[in-house]
């Protein structure tokens, strides 16, 4: 087995691929806080993420996702609802920040592993020009339904 | 035959990282001979010039070449080299012939394009197993018209649901556009049947012949279809080439879509008159340098003869389905019998784009996704599948490597490893 597809497929890849975190059901307006939505198709393969943010009062994020598509992408969202469940709004902002400039670094950045935890295995897939969508799919809607969620926090605010 | 004209295609001999190149994605786009890379340099260095004006010599050679390039796909598909108009792609070529079919339904091309008008009330027909190029242009078309489309069901075979063809394709049907070749089954489909319906309702025939003329004898004036449509690349010539093949009378009544200089007979401040075809589809400057490129493919393909094509590509065919069989864990998508080397399959628990990623890092390259075809996988219930397509210089080793890194897949994801 080349090197390169050991880098891609990394163990945490694999099992997050096949054991999914936040891959349950969306609660859409029955979420308890203030929530968005977003939903994401890669056009070239056809690959989807339906993905929600709730912002919970403890300051964290609660993800809920559903998805079709490669171990890549739906290892990407497991990752990143483990992430969310340990983390604040700041932290998942400066989090997502990393990973979209390592997945766009060709390979030649070094992940920090204190800041990224488990996304720093996806190191490997920016040497993967035709992945780095998949990984950053679940990102995407992420970032999405969270705008959507401090826009509706904030209404609910001046309402 | 088949093992030495491997050597006239330079890009086989790549290597993908320590592994030696199976290429397997020739549906997508074909590998071009060494003759036809040198006829770029050779027109470039020795014919280039604009053509169909000027009177010096370049502007003859180039012509010739240009118009050389319609006689040699007329050799190949039947009829008269005027019914060869070239387009950029077959995508383009399907798109003239809906929206020349839009114009005419909004009132353009006088008396003689009245024959296509279409509106509510009339109906459109394609197939469930089209490629996008083929069925959004239709789409375009019913909802510019408000004509109603339809579609002809496929069955679990992978084969076209004739059972309702009669309702489907009715007195309404004004035009039933379908693919020869499925480019995901690799199916080929009854021509004769749907043409005989078509002719028995009064509607016209296009057909997408992207996947057959490449790969089987094909001739549009036997099989007496009214619009043709494919591109070069896929028949060994170049990227930028699309071929639409039509009947000399409605290719004539057609109302063009692109207008410009090169298509016209008389211009006034007020008013144009429009060549004949093929001229009348080609507005501006054409891709002649591929054109002489793609005429140069013709003749190597009509050399080899492509009822040997179809014949060898038959015999990998059946290396890839009785190899895939005994690998657990594949569902081989349909199962037609009048087929050609195509065949696309669901690995089960591993998507299509971590087997195709495994089989790259085994040398072995091949199509994942939806392959423009959302309905068809849809109708097999897949979001995307992996897609091995042969050609002429595929062999058996080509396949076996493929069966080799496949049968490996699953237990690299870690997926299926009791039923093994």
């Amino acid at each position: 087995m080349s090197t390169q597809m050991q880098q891609l497929y990394q163990q945490v890849i694999l099992d997050h691929s096949r054991s999914r975190i936040g891959n349950s059901a969306l609660l859409g307006e029955n979420a308890a806080g203030p929530h968005g939505y977003s939903h994401q198709v890669n056009p070239t393969c056809g690959d989807e993420i339906e993905l929600e943010t709730e912002l919970l009062e403890d300051g964290r994020i609660a993800v809920r996702w559903s998805g079709d598509g490669c171990s890549i992408s739906m290892a990407s969202a497991s990752v990143l609802s483990e992430l969310a469940d340990d983390s604040t709004i700041e932290g998942m902002l400066k989090i997502e920040g990393q990973f979209h400039e390592l997945m766009h670094s060709r390979g030649t950045m070094e992940a920090d592993e204190e800041v990224l935890g488990d996304a720093a295995a996806f190191t490997g897939v920016s040497k993967f020009p035709a992945r780095i969508k998949c990984a950053l799919l679940s990102w995407v809607a992420f970032k999405d339904a969270l705008n959507q969620a401090q826009t509706a926090r904030e209404e609910k605010r001046h309402a | 035959m088949f093992a030495r004209l491997r050597g006239d295609f330079p890009i086989l001999d790549e290597r993908v990282g320590e592994s030696p190149l199976s290429y397997l994605d020739s549906g997508a786009t074909s590998q071009k001979p060494q003759c036809v890379i040198d006829t770029f340099t050779e027109y470039y260095a020795q014919r280039n010039a604009a053509v169909h004006r000027g009177a010096h010599t370049l502007a003859v050679r180039a012509t010739d070449a240009f118009e050389g390039g319609r006689a040699a796909v007329a050799g190949l598909v039947g009829g008269a080299p005027e019914q060869v108009c070239w387009t950029k792609n077959a995508t383009e070529a399907l798109n003239i012939v809906a929206l020349g079919i839009d114009r005419a339904s909004h009132g353009f091309g006088g008396e003689a394009a009245k024959r296509f008008a279409i509106g509510e009330g009339d109906s459109i027909v394609v197939t469930e197993m089209e490629h996008h190029a083929n069925l959004v242009p239709w789409q375009q078309l019913a909802a510019s018209t408000g004509a109603s489309l339809r579609w002809l069901p496929v069955t679990e075979a992978g084969e076209l649901d004739l059972s309702e063809l009669d309702s489907i394709v009715d007195e309404t049907t004004k035009v039933l556009a379908f693919t020869h070749v499925s480019n995901v089954l690799g199916t080929v489909n009854p021509v004769d049947t749907l043409v005989a319906r078509a002719r028995a309702v009064g509607s016209a025939v296009v057909l997408d012949a992207c996947q057959s003329v490449p790969h089987m004898p094909v001739d549009f004036v036997d099989l007496d279809v009214d619009f043709a449509a494919f591109s070069a690349h896929k028949a060994l010539g170049p990227t930028g080439l699309g071929v639409l093949w039509g009947k000399p009378e409605l290719l004539d009544a057609l109302p063009p879509v692109l207008t410009g200089g090169s298509m016209i007979t008389t211009v006034t401040m007020e008013n144009t008159e429009f060549m004949p075809a093929p001229q009348r589809f080609e507005a501006g400057t054409q891709p002649v340098a591929e054109v002489a490129a793609f005429a140069t493919a013709v003749g190597y393909l009509v050399e080899v003869g492509l009822e040997n094509v179809y014949a060898h590509e038959r015999e990998l065919a059946e290396v890839l389905l009785d190899g895939i069989a005994e690998i657990p864990g594949i569902r081989v998508l349909g199962s037609a019998e009048q087929r050609i080397g195509t065949v696309a399959f669901d690995v089960e628990g591993v998507h299509a784009h971590d087997v195709g990623q495994y089989l790259d890092s085994q040398g072995v390259a091949v199509r994942v996704g939806h392959h423009c075809a959302q309905p068809l996988h849809r109708r097999f219930g897949v979001t995307a599948s992996t897609r091995a397509s042969t050609y002429l210089y595929n062999n058996v080793e080509d396949c076996q490597r493929f069966l080799a890194a496949l049968a490996e897949v699953r237990p690299f994801f870690g997926v299926g490893e009791q039923a093994s």
